[in-house]
């Protein structure tokens, strides 16, 4: 910036051509300094994704066209036979279907609960501050702990539920062995961590919804079930997405919760419970096969992908409908 | 050395394979001392090898040259993830322990591996040596333990369904073959309504153990599906086992708490299984140890350690290892940690003939012990995907267990599992 600033103004052109100016050193990196430094200064950034998030994909799509001795470090290259290995697997079709699965079970019971509790949050109730942190606490907690503990609870015969349910006279519940119940069992982990990180996050959206809205409502007779419909729940739209969005990759990439769930933590006998982040931690480092988890790895990578792509068309279509409102 | 399934947690903090992949670049090699004689060697178990400070400072007394730096990993798991990144690179100690479920996975890489030294060879029990030499004839593998399998047994669930609860009556009850034990099994079931045994994927381990040819030949074909022995192996497990089992398999947070509280009467169990047991149902007074295992013995566990022919200090890596798993030095390793010798001269020794466990009713569990090693006969050939086709049968047990799929549904797809390896 200073470069051009204290430039001297442009010689008349009559006068007889000047040897070519002398540029001083301290002009020159000012120069650079103009021109370089922006890149530089994004460069950190791009350079750190090149070596930890490039290159890893990249080589990743390598050895997947690889039968890859991780020892030996070499291979010997065949093509597309890994891809075609995996989706020939039954259990890569199971692990599609529980993944899903798991995924709803706990993304769609965790969104309406985050709204619910955002609402009442969002109300003037005492200890604000307090039912706030509150709500957090659990997210707070590390994901394998909060397996632990709930692999205990839902222990097939001395697990704190099925004691309950036995208790009171019903038929205790076989986590482990019905491919549903443990998939109700998984998503009730996911949905005790994350619904209070999601209920603050629409919290925050909440309150920003002008309170004049509430008032005119109010004026105008509705109750506060109409207002939470027709006022609440549209201004949410934009937070909802985002919301969504984070939950389906998370919930795509489910992996600590399946794991901790038995002592084994490969799936189950049945594969009742594997996920494909699971079976590709399988395939690598219980296998030792990289050549089959690397093309596993890109597989579901193209998978998050489309539905990044599904995401991001239905937002772009809610988004417009923002604005003709 | 099973213990260690129970805590994954640090295995599933892993996730891409990509960083792995790295990280097998990264490495922090051990530093060796410098030209004046001094050596830094370094150490790697996992668990409780019995390798006590005071062992190792022996060793440090006798030789001052040598200073040893001793790394515990949490779990066998750990130290499995560990050896493979690193093998044939940079950053394993000088001397690695292997534990005997993936140490056919080292196997195949036996020529990155220093040879045991002559004068230490015939050491160890046939079997125990035998799976730790190679198809070059090599000798990889400095044997620490093994895992010679008794029955453990509650004598006042015996007694109260009517059978004998003295060790040597039990041990006279249940000689023969699987067949015997199995009538048995159907006894107390009918006499108290209760499971017999633990779990029905610990039989089949058993029975398995005392196959010849299980999943592979030694020239590497797979045999699994063909092999009469192991149909026998599956069909007898869930035609007998399964009903007479309160567990599918061991290890779960179920199993555990059932030790305490008499769910079962009986256990396979190898010496490393009487801390587990004594550890989980500590105010359980009943169980005691009987000399006994059906089909003649058997071996579960065990560990080898291994010497990387690529570290700095590869000699004196071999006389520490070589020293540590000396018949002497291993019975010290017992008395610490319950580690059984592998040594057949360690069976001689006072420290473990004489040695009994008060919690097992005073059992003598090292008499025990050396006959129950002494009693196995076969080596099974395990080859590098051993472990591969063992679990997957495991789960074809589980699912009939389970009652997901039904005995010839299971083994289908089973079947079907293994032809994709």
């Amino acid at each position: 910036m200073t470069a051009t600033a204290t430039r001297p103004p442009a010689p008349p052109t009559s006068r007889p051509p000047r040897p070519p100016r002398v540029i001083s050193f301290s002009q020159r990196l000012s120069r650079w300094d103009l021109k370089v430094s922006p890149y530089l200064y994004i460069s950190p950034f791009f350079i750190m994704f090149a070596v930890v998030g490039l290159f890893p994909i990249a080589f990743t799509a390598v050895i997947s066209f690889m039968d890859w001795d991780l020892v030996r470090n070499s291979g010997q290259f065949i093509g597309f036979d890994q891809y075609a290995w995996i989706l020939g697997q039954p259990q890569f079709w199971t692990a599609l279907r529980n993944t899903f699965s798991i995924f709803l079970f706990s993304a769609v019971p965790q969104l309406i609960a985050a709204i619910f509790i955002a609402a009442m949050l969002d109300r003037n109730i005492r200890a604000k501050t307090f039912w706030r942190m509150g709500v957090l606490v659990p997210f707070v907690m590390a994901p394998v702990a909060v397996a632990l503990i709930f692999s205990n609870m839902f222990g097939d015969n001395h697990g704190l539920v099925n004691n309950i349910l036995t208790d009171v006279g019903l038929p205790a519940i076989q986590w482990h062995k019905d491919a549903f119940w443990s998939h109700v069992a998984i998503a009730t982990m996911v949905n005790f961590r994350w619904t209070g990180y999601n209920t603050l996050i629409l919290l925050a959206a909440m309150q920003a919804i002008p309170r004049d809205y509430y008032e005119a409502a109010t004026v105008d007779g509705a109750g506060a079930f109409r207002q939470f419909r027709s006022i609440t729940l549209p201004s949410l739209k934009p937070t909802l997405i985002f919301v969504i969005i984070t939950a389906t990759i998370g919930g795509l990439q489910i992996f600590d919760e399946p794991r901790m769930f038995d002592q084994f933590g490969r799936g189950g006998a049945a594969q009742q419970w594997l996920t494909i982040t699971l079976y590709l931690y399988d395939i690598g480092w219980g296998q030792w096969n990289f050549g089959r988890a690397a093309a596993l790895a890109w597989i579901l990578f193209l998978i998050i992908l489309i539905i990044g792509l599904i995401n991001l068309l239905v937002t772009r279509r809610l988004v417009r409908d923002e604005g003709r409102r | 050395m099973k213990l260690s399934r129970r805590t994954k947690a640090i295995a599933a903090i892993a996730s891409a394979a990509s960083i792995a992949i790295i990280a097998t670049g990264c490495s922090s090699p051990s530093d060796s001392g410098g030209g004046d004689g001094k050596v830094e060697l370094t150490v790697a178990t996992f668990n409780d090898f019995g390798y006590s400070d005071e062992l190792l400072q022996e060793y440090m007394d006798e030789n001052p040259n040598v200073t040893i730096v001793h790394n515990r990993a949490a779990t066998s798991n750990d130290a499995r993830a560990n050896y493979f990144q690193k093998l044939g690179k940079e950053g394993l100690a000088d001397i690695e322990a292997v534990e005997v479920d993936w140490f056919t996975e080292a196997m195949e890489y036996s020529d990155l591996l220093a040879e045991v030294p002559e004068d230490a060879k015939g050491r160890w029990l046939d079997w125990k040596e035998a799976a730790a030499t190679d198809g070059e004839g090599r000798l990889v593998g400095f044997g620490t333990d093994v895992g010679p399998q008794g029955i453990c047994y509650r004598s006042d669930l015996f007694a109260a369904a009517g059978l004998p609860t003295d060790r040597t009556e039990v041990a006279a009850l249940l000689e023969g073959d699987w067949d015997n034990f199995f009538n048995v099994a159907d006894q107390y079931k009918a006499a108290t309504g209760k499971p017999f045994i633990d779990s029905a994927n610990s039989v089949l381990q058993g029975i398995v153990n005392q196959l010849e040819t299980a999943y592979e030949e030694p020239d590497g074909t797979a045999v699994a599906t063909e092999n009469a022995d192991i149909q026998d192996a599956y069909n007898t497990v869930v035609e007998r086992a399964v009903p007479i089992s309160a567990y599918a398999g061991q290890w779960s947070d179920d199993w555990f708490a059932s030790m305490a509280n008499g769910e079962f009467a009986a256990m396979l169990c190898p010496g490393w299984m009487h801390g587990v047991i004594s550890g989980s149902a500590p105010e359980v007074a009943g169980w005691d140890v009987a000399d006994v295992f059906p089909g003649g013995g058997g071996n579960w566990g065990g560990s080898y350690l291994t010497v990387p022919a690529d570290g700095k200090n590869v000699d004196e890596a071999l006389k520490l290892a070589d020293w540590l798993t000396a018949p002497e030095q291993q019975v010290k390793a017992f008395v610490n940690a319950g580690t059984f010798p592998s040594q057949a001269a360690a069976y001689e020794d006072e420290g473990l003939t004489a040695f009994t466990n008060e919690y097992f009713n005073d059992a003598p569990t090292g008499e025990i012990g050396i006959n129950r090693a002494e009693a196995v006969t076969v080596a099974t050939f395990k080859g590098p995907k051993f472990f591969q086709f063992h679990d997957a049968l495991q789960n074809a047990v589980t699912r009939v267990f389970d009652g997901v799929e039904d005995q010839q549904t299971s083994w289908n797809t089973w079947v079907t599992e293994v032809g994709a390896f």
